[in-house]
This record gives structure tokens, C-alpha cells and sequence, in this order.
């Protein structure tokens, strides 16, 4: 388990890069702090390793407060974004390096680092040094390092980002099965919402060194707490239009909807998932609850495309199933599917409409 | 265009764009030392008889300097002096600065760098005349700051003086150079010895080393040669007393010049030249011996 309470780190020229932050992690949980660049997500992380000093706070791990603890006696392992495996040793030699400096025997720690090695598939290359090896195989030397010296936590900063897209969707599948094999906590920084939800038990999504939201990939994809986290999450943004509560009907660009009862009066922001309504061409007869416009884009995502529709000086963006994609200059009308939209007042999530 | 000439120059003005530069090299370079071997094997001097019609001696002057006390004594206190101000002194002290000042915010780091270099900039007979100053027997700044008048610094430690001298000297190129290796180690390197647990001993050995083994190698031979044949000490002792602190130039120097003996000091010059070669010879072969190793 790992703590996290009231942790501050301010940079010199103060810049905080963390804010008073609380987080708990749980046993045996594969966690993701996800964030744009600059959201402190990677110096947080860094925090909790014992790279950074925290201004202020406490992190705790297993139960013990290790904030005034080297990064060498916190027992967490990490595997960093180049990998950093050591040019002039061997694919062995760099597995066994923490062993080495933990003065475990040359016999044991080698017979460890052959025995993480094919865990790994990588009984092959035990002689081989990293500069002759691909990213994939680099990337699993890394982890293999990180595995072999049984910590109770690690951290991984930004794992796939080496990777070529291929490689990244399979390295994912095996870094999930990974942890669940093996069931040590696991913390791992990404600017990948995708990846995030692919792989996490939980999410915490940051922003500007705060935590807006902790919660299953479910949880964050379908009820984002503010409208930073429902922009950030899924791999199409969601729509955010300015709307307006009157007299127990939602106006929102042009359409009328109906409104949950118990929202008052005033302004709102209208959220909808582009996944989440539904294109025709014709008019709508005497209906009101769509959104009319004209297609200004069409992008193709292979099994699906991305309409822009533009209303007044508004864009709303439906994804349209392969085959019924509009012409461009066409009109078009966009209808939400009932409660799958979100309705934020003051940042806040409200309800679902 | 062919591909041995990318230019389309043409070999006769290829030469010609070669030419003034290989003959200033000539003239003032290869000639001289040549002159310096022939030098070696007359009994020239500087006046009388001999100055005028030197005559050829063979290996005389070099069987003399091997047997010479002086020579020999002379060897010793260079090899002396380049190991202790120029291996251990400057390229130690150098690596030293620049790794605890690899981290450190701006200003310290800037004006640490700044003073060191500073001694490195200035000519050596303004250092010279600095230290002599710092050192003086009787208005020494160093007998005045640890209340120890009329000691002679110069007079009893001389070897130990012209060491120190030079090791505040030439800090700042070893500094410089490590502190350009060190920005060549990925911090994700460091940081993943640290979390193992690696202490900074070991952080050094099995992380900064093997990187920068090139740059150390560089280091070394570059301010062994120099140290090996530097000349600056001479302003600060002469060599003096009684040779104790007469470095091979400085001994070239007293011999060839105030001595007046041509032939010899030039035989003694050419040693000098093969103990370079040797050290330029050791450090290609480990350079060489490297690159085996990286590139397999």
C-alpha cells in the first residue's frame, strides 16, 4: 500500500509541481496517475521512488513513512522511459545489478536473473548487450531488472512510450497479465488516456499538480468529474457546449432537451461522448432534441468516422458507423442518446441528462 | 567527380592549398627536431671552442646523461611532479569539482567554474608572480595568514610547492572536460543505481565510468604531456635549491642554455621526446584496446 498525504513539491522559482496531495494506493493494485505534460505526474512518481524531496507531506509505503528514506532503502524498483540499461554490461549482468548491490552471490543472482529472464522470453539474449537488442527486448531487460529484485513497488514511468504502435498494443497485454502474475503494486505515470484505461485498476487523472478525479477506468470514461476530465478521456473528445437550464427544459445549441428535475435554473456545460449520438440526414419531424448543422469534416477512423458539425459558430463531433458517412457541405442533425449525456455547473459534474 | 575527390579540386591544387601550411610545419617543426637529433650526437655548445666547430660524438651525451645523478634525479622528481599535480592532482581534484558541482543551481555553479578558470586563464608569469607573493619568505600572504614568519615555503618544500602550484594551476581543464563527460551520463542511469541502492562508490564504478572511460583517457594523456613538459615551475623555483625541485625542462633549461651545453641538452630533449611517445603510444593502444570492447 502506498500513502500520499499532503504531499507538496515546489520546484525553485516556485513552480509547485504538486499540491497538496492525498492518495491511497492498495495492495496489489496496477495504478495510473494520467495527465497532460506538466500535470506533475512524473514528479510525483519520482516523489514516491524518493527521487524528489516533497516540500511538504508524507508518503508512506507498506505501512511505514519513508519520506526521509534514500531512494535505495523505499524497496521499490523502477523502470524509466529509455529503459536505462547499462551499455557495457550484458543482458544478465544488467538484470542481476540490484542483486549485485544487494551483495547477493554471483551463483544466486545469476541463477535470478536467468530464471526472471525466461519468465520474460528472454533466455536467448542473456549474452547480448543492450545496444543489440530491439525496444520490445529493452523494454522487457528493464522490467526484468525491475522483477528480479522482488520489491514491494513499482514504478513506471511512461512504460510504452518507446514503442511503435504495434509493439505498444501487445507490450500492453503483457505488461497486464505481468503484474497480475506476479500481483505487486504497481504505479505507472502515462499521457495516454487509452493506455490508462486499458490498463489500470484505478486512475487518478491529474491536473495542474491536484488530483481531479480517482477511480475505475469505467468510472473515469463514464462519469468524469469535471469537464478537464471529460475532455481528456477517450480517444475521441467529448463534446462540451455551453447550455442553459429554463423553466425545466435544457437549451443547448439550438436544441431543446429534456432535464433531469432536480437542476436548478442558469447556466451549464452540456457534455456528450461524439459515440454517443446518433447522425441523419433528413430533418427531424417535429422533434427538437437534435442538433442541426453542417458537416464541415469528415475523418476517417477506419471502422468508423469523425463528423464535425458545424451549428452557429458551435462544433459538435459524432463518430458515424462505416458506410453512413455524410458528404462534406451537407446538412445534417445530430440527436443524443437519452442519459449518456453530462451536465457540469461550476466545473462540477451535476448529473447525466 | 570521382569519389576520391568530393571537391573536383584536382590533385596538383590540392597540393597547392596544402603546401604553405606543410612547409611552415617543415620549417618549424619537423626541421628543427631533426636538428635536434643531429644536435644530440655533437658536443655543440653555446661559446669557445666547440661552438664553432662542434664535432660529432655519437651516443656520448646519452650514455653520459643515463649515468648522470643529476639526469636521473631529475627524472624522478618529473615523474613526481606529473603524478602527484597532474594525474592525482588535477584530473582527481577536476573530477571532484565537477561532480559535486553537476547538480548544483546556477550562480554556485557558475561562479565555482568561474574562479577555477580564472586560474587557468591568466598568464603564468602573472600566476607565477601571484604565488611567489602567497609564498614569500619574509611578506608571504601565507606566513602572514598562518602566523609563521620567515618560513620559506619555496626554500624547504620546493617540489611540494611547484605540485600545488601546478595542481591550482591546470584544475580547470580536467573540471571542464569531466564536467562535459558528466552531462554525457543519462540521469535515468544514476537514478536507477540509486534506487538499487548503489552507494555513490559504486554509483561512479558501475555507472560514470564506464562512460566516460574515453574522456578520462583523453584527460590523462593530454595533461600528462603537458605537466611531463611544462616549463612554468621554473618561475617560481629556478629549479632550486640545489635541483631539488629541477623538472626535465627546467634541467634542459639550466644545462642547455645557462650551461651552455647545445649537444647535450638536445640529446636530453629527444629523451624527453621518446618518453612522450611512450605515453602517446600507451594511451592510443588503451583507446584502441576500448573500442574492441564497445563495438563488437
Amino acid at each position: 500500500m502506498i500513502s500520499l498525504s499532503g504531499l507538496t513539491k515546489e520546484f525553485p522559482g516556485g513552480v509547485r509541481a504538486i499540491d497538496s496531495l492525498d492518495l491511497e494506493i492498495r495492495d496489489g493494485e496496477f495504478f495510473a496517475l494520467l495527465g497532460p505534460s506538466g500535470c506533475g505526474k512524473t514528479t510525483l512518481l519520482r516523489t514516491i521512488a524518493g527521487l524528489e524531496t516533497p516540500t511538504s507531506g508524507n508518503v508512506g509505503i507498506g505501512g511505514t513513512d519513508v519520506t526521509g528514506l534514500p531512494p535505495g532503502r523505499r524497496d521499490v524498483a523502477m523502470v524509466f522511459q529509455d529503459y536505462a540499461l547499462f551499455p557495457h554490461m550484458d543482458v544478465t549482468t544488467n538484470i542481476a545489478y540490484p542483486l549485485r548491490i544487494k551483495k547477493v552471490s554471483r551463483a544466486r543472482r545469476e541463477a535470478k536473473a536467468a530464471e526472471t529472464a525466461s519468465r520474460l522470453s528472454l533466455s536467448e539474449l542473456l549474452a547480448r548487450r543492450p545496444a543489440q537488442l530491439s525496444g520490445g527486448q529493452q523494454q522487457r531487460v528493464a522490467l526484468a531488472r525491475a522483477i528480479a529484485s522482488r520489491p514491494q513497488v513499482f514504478l513506471f514511468d511512461e512504460p510504452l512510450s518507446n514503442l511503435d504502435a504495434r509493439l505498444r498494443l501487445e507490450a500492453r497485454t503483457f505488461l497486464k497479465r505481468l503484474q497480475r502474475e506476479l500481483a505487486v503494486t504497481t504505479v505507472f505515470v502515462t499521457h495516454d488516456q487509452g493506455e490508462a484505461l486499458a490498463l489500470a485498476d484505478r486512475i487518478a487523472v491529474m491536473n495542474a499538480g491536484r488530483i481531479t478525479q480517482v477511480g475505475t477506468p469505467s468510472e473515469v470514461f463514464h462519469r468524469p468529474a469535471d469537464p478537464f476530465v471529460a475532455g481528456f478521456i477517450g480517444s475521441t473528445p467529448m463534446n462540451l457546449l455551453p447550455a442553459s437550464a429554463e423553466g425545466g427544459e435544457l437549451h443547448v445549441a439550438g436544441a431543446v432537451l429534456p432535464l433531469p428535475r432536480d437542476i436548478p435554473d442558469g447556466p451549464l456545460v452540456y457534455g456528450l461522448r461524439p459515440e454517443y449520438a446518433d447522425l441523419s440526414q433528413s430533418a427531424p419531424v417535429g422533434r427538437r432534441d437534435a442538433f442541426s448543422g453542417k458537416v464541415a469534416v469528415v475523418e476517417n477512423l477506419g471502422t468508423a468516422h469523425l463528423v464535425t458539425l458545424e451549428s452557429g459558430d458551435l462544433l459538435i463531433q459524432v463518430v458515424v458507423p462505416e458506410g453512413d458517412e455524410p458528404a462534406v457541405g451537407a446538412s445534417a442533425w445530430a440527436a443524443p442518446r437519452p442519459g449518456r449525456a453530462l451536465l457540469y455547473r461550476d466545473d462540477r459534474l451535476l448529473t447525466g441528462a | 567527380m570521382s569519389q576520391a575527390d568530393p571537391s573536383g579540386l584536382g590533385r596538383a591544387r590540392a597540393v597547392g592549398f596544402v603546401l604553405p601550411g606543410l612547409v611552415l610545419i617543415g620549417i618549424f617543426l619537423i626541421f628543427p627536431a631533426l636538428w635536434t637529433i643531429y644536435l644530440g650526437l655533437t658536443d655543440y655548445r653555446l661559446t669557445g671552442l666547440a661552438a664553432a666547430n662542434p664535432q660529432v660524438v655519437g651516443l656520448d651525451n646519452y650514455t653520459t646523461a643515463l649515468g648522470d645523478d643529476r639526469f636521473r634525479n631529475s627524472l624522478w622528481l618529473t615523474v613526481q611532479y606529473v603524478l602527484g599535480s597532474a594525474v592525482v592532482g588535477q584530473a582527481a581534484l577536476g573530477f571532484a569539482i565537477a561532480w559535486m558541482l553537476r547538480n548544483r543551481p546556477g550562480p554556485v555553479k557558475r561562479v565555482t567554474e568561474g574562479l577555477v578558470l580564472l586560474a587557468w586563464i591568466l598568464p603564468s608569469s602573472v600566476v607565477a608572480f601571484l604565488w611567489i607573493a602567497l609564498l614569500d619568505r619574509d611578506e608571504g600572504t601565507l606566513n602572514a595568514l598562518l602566523h609563521t614568519p620567515g618560513f620559506a615555503w619555496l626554500l624547504d618544500y620546493p617540489m611540494s610547492s611547484i605540485i600545488v602550484f601546478n595542481i591550482w594551476r591546470g584544475t580547470a581543464f580536467s573540471m571542464m572536460l569531466y564536467g562535459a563527460a558528466l552531462e554525457n551520463v543519462p540521469p535515468s542511469h544514476l537514478e536507477t543505481a540509486r534506487l538499487a541502492g548503489a552507494s555513490t562508490f559504486q554509483q561512479l564504478r558501475d555507472v560514470v565510468f564506464p562512460r566516460i572511460k574515453g574522456h578520462v583517457l583523453t584527460n590523462l594523456l593530454l595533461i600528462s604531456l603537458w605537466t611531463f613538459n611544462d616549463f612554468t615551475s621554473f618561475q617560481l623555483t629556478a629549479g632550486g635549491p640545489e635541483g631539488r625541485s629541477e623538472i626535465l625542462p627546467v634541467y634542459i633549461y639550466n644545462v642547455a642554455l645557462s650551461g651552455g651545453q647545445l649537444g647535450f641538452g638536445a640529446a636530453i630533449s629527444f629523451l624527453v621526446l621518446l618518453i612522450n611517445l611512450v605515453f602517446a603510444f600507451i594511451y592510443l593502444r588503451l583507446l584502441r584496446g576500448r573500442r574492441k570492447v564497445v563495438v563488437p
